[in-house]
């Protein structure tokens, strides 16, 4: 059940809103109990869990030793005797070092124990991007979670979706990957004060449109609205999509849309081979293969590390206005030559660091 | 071991045949709502830990009423009513759940003993120095029992480790850390207790152990692994003749061996007959599992 509190005047940061929510769910539930390197320090995790250790006590809210496969092993054993644990890294790319944990433990426990016994964990990670992240802090590597069955998935754009998908992510008995962006701390946006809940597995329609869907995802969520205003000026007409749950994934709500606009862009924050993108293409096309003639796109990441020298850095993601003569030509259907001049309006926000 | 080559049974076998006597000496120290974590090599500690035979030999056997319904197999037994929390096939894997649940007995204020369970060959792993680094600094209410059987399938211990200090290796974490030789049974259940004792005392963990053990069949399955290119057969004989169960055996009267061995002859043909006529699960059951649901 999704609630949802009409009061939308208070606007909070996206850290805030996850410093927030955290906060109400480590209220509302003693077995809530958050750990990862540095979330008790003076900088708490970029101010996501600020002032947490001193409000709930050094059992429930502590600093680890670097020791990522251990310490979700120990989630793991948390979650079995009855604590909801939220093991947060910095970057997500730290995550790598307990993938034997989260792929072959705690993906298949309920499983593997035939029911008997489940698995409420959360794993926050957070995606860098620019001012020199490189190759190792500014992965999204949130396809390697999809691919296996008994993980949730959930990357969201706005301080609303963070707040509801946290509290939905900490209620929930399965193991949740709460994936963040940096880009995205700097996003304000309407919150409720009150709990609540932004359900897995439902997609929303974020501006409508009739000539093309739009899917961004994470931070490209936010690179996709930009270019639809920038399609508005070619004369295109583009509906956004956020899926903000990538498992479960509602490809019902994409799938509706693009048998309305006859075109699928998904821009991806990863690579695109063997990514969200492809799977999300991929499902679309076999539910609407025979009914409806579709073109697709999936756009990402360059498939090379990513590069600290921002020359090169500018290439490797997409971006509102590559975005937007990339689906314009999709819609045209060939290369058209056009690229939208910048708008001040809609310029990325710089990045200063340091994380 | 005569059923396997019939083929009734579904997964592959890791026997602790030889080396049950730890399983046994720890779990005879813990109680129902202790717990234990261990390795792929588990038949023993479920068993000295309380977990149903017949579940066991049914989860064998690929039936809807194992203990993980047919889903987990030899290496994943369970008993959850028993506190057999998971064993892992990803060596060393269940070392850092242990830990995880220790911390959470001491958050939820709960008197419970973990004990995790675990081979010489985990103790090359990485996670292994991170959960007794973890544990040791949170000074938690856990005994690490490394079962060394010398062997990490036909790789022998110094083919793989520069020196024979398992124990030193825990102890530098200021862990106490103890080597208990030749598969003593009793001197294992003595020091076992004592640490567990303390546990239950409020006094701070963690312990550990390294019990020098044997397996005497081979890696996975019912056979042997003696010959050229394996071990040399020479090394089985002292610990045949060093039996733990014999020597137990030979600690009571003939009359009270006798009828254990035909209490447990009943139980193991029981446990048997139990799988053989229970039914394999519906298909509908593949989907079943994979999430809770809310």
């Amino acid at each position: 059940m999704s609630s949802r509190n009409p009061d939308l005047e208070r606007r909070l940061s996206y850290v805030e809103a996850i410093r927030e929510s955290t906060d109400q769910e480590m209220a509302r539930d003693a077995s809530v109990i958050l750990f990862g390197l540095d979330v008790d320090d003076a900088k708490a995790i970029l101010g996501t869990t600020r002032d947490l250790a001193r409000k709930y006590g050094a059992e429930r809210v502590f600093g680890t030793p670097l020791s990522e496969e251990a310490m979700t092993g120990a989630a793991i054993g948390m979650a079995l005797a009855g604590l909801r644990p939220i093991h947060v890294h910095i970057r997500m790319d730290f995550v790598m070092l307990a993938m034997n944990q989260l792929v072959n433990m705690a993906a298949k426990t309920h499983y593997m124990f035939g029911g008997q016994e489940h698995l409420p964990l959360v794993v926050r990670s957070i995606i860098g991007k620019s001012w020199g992240q490189g190759a190792q802090h500014s992965q999204g590597l949130y396809s390697f979670f999809m691919h296996v069955p008994g993980v949730k998935v959930v990357a969201p754009a706005t301080p609303y979706d963070a707040k509801g998908c946290l509290a939905a992510a900490v209620r929930d008995p399965n193991p949740v990957m709460f994936i963040e962006h940096r880009l995205l701390y700097y996003q304000h946006g309407p919150v409720p004060v009150e709990p609540f809940t932004v359900e897995a597995g439902r997609a929303r329609v974020v501006a409508p449109g009739t000539d093309v869907t739009l899917v961004g995802l994470s931070y490209m969520q936010v690179e996709c609205q930009r270019a639809r205003h920038y399609l508005e000026d070619a004369g295109v007409s583009a509906e956004v999509i956020d899926p903000i749950w990538l498992s479960p994934l509602d490809i019902a709500t994409i799938a509706e849309s693009v048998r309305r606009t006859g075109a699928l862009c998904v821009v991806d924050n990863g690579w695109v081979t063997c990514g969200a993108g492809a799977e999300i293409v991929a499902a679309v096309t076999e539910r609407l293969q025979g009914q409806r003639e579709i073109r697709v796109l999936r756009l990402g990441f360059a498939p090379v590390p990513c590069p600290t020298t921002p020359t090169l850095e500018e290439h490797f993601y997409p971006n509102a206005r590559t975005i937007a003569a990339a689906v314009f030509d999709l819609v045209r259907g060939g290369p058209q030559g056009w690229m939208p001049a910048e708008r001040p309006d809609l310029k990325s926000i710089e990045f200063k660091g340091p994380f | 071991m005569r059923v396997y080559p019939s083929d009734a049974i579904k997964s592959p076998v890791h026997l602790s045949i030889g080396q049950e006597a730890v399983a046994v000496a720890v779990c005879e120290t813990l109680r129902r709502e202790d717990v234990v974590f261990g390795s792929y090599r588990g038949h023993a500690m479920y068993l000295a830990k309380g977990g149903d035979p017949g579940r066991m030999i049914a989860e064998l056997y690929g039936k809807a009423t194992g203990c993980a319904r047919g889903k987990g197999g030899s290496m994943h037994l369970v008993d959850v009513a028993n506190g057999v929390m998971g064993t892992s096939a990803v060596v060393g894997s269940t070392i850092s759940n242990a830990v995880g649940y220790a911390y959470a007995n001491r958050v939820l204020r709960r008197s419970g003993v973990v004990v995790s369970f675990f081979g010489d060959g985990a103790t090359e792993e990485g996670a292994f120095y991170e959960s007794l680094n973890f544990a040791a600094l949170k000074r938690l209410p856990i005994v690490f029992v490394c079962e060394n059987n010398g062997y990490a399938i036909h790789a022998r211990q110094s083919m793989r480790q520069p020196l024979s200090n398992i124990c030193e290796r825990a102890a530098v974490f200021g862990i106490p850390a103890e080597r208990i030789e030749s598969n003593d049974v009793l001197r294992m259940h003595e020091r076992a207790g004592h640490a567990v004792n303390a546990l239950r005392a409020g006094k701070r963990g963690p312990f550990f152990f390294e019990c020098i053990t044997y397996r005497w069949k081979e890696h996975v399955g019912p056979g042997e692994d003696f010959g050229p290119g394996f071990r040399p057969r020479e090394e089985l004989a002292q610990w045949i003749e060093n039996d733990q169960l014999g020597r137990l055996a030979g600690l009571i009267s003939p009359d009270a061996r006798s009828a254990i061995q035909g209490e447990v002859d009943a139980k193991i043909r029981e446990a048997f007959a139990f799988a053989e006529r229970s039914p394999f699960p519906d298909a509908s059951e593949l989907h079943s599992d994979v999430f809770k649901e809310p």
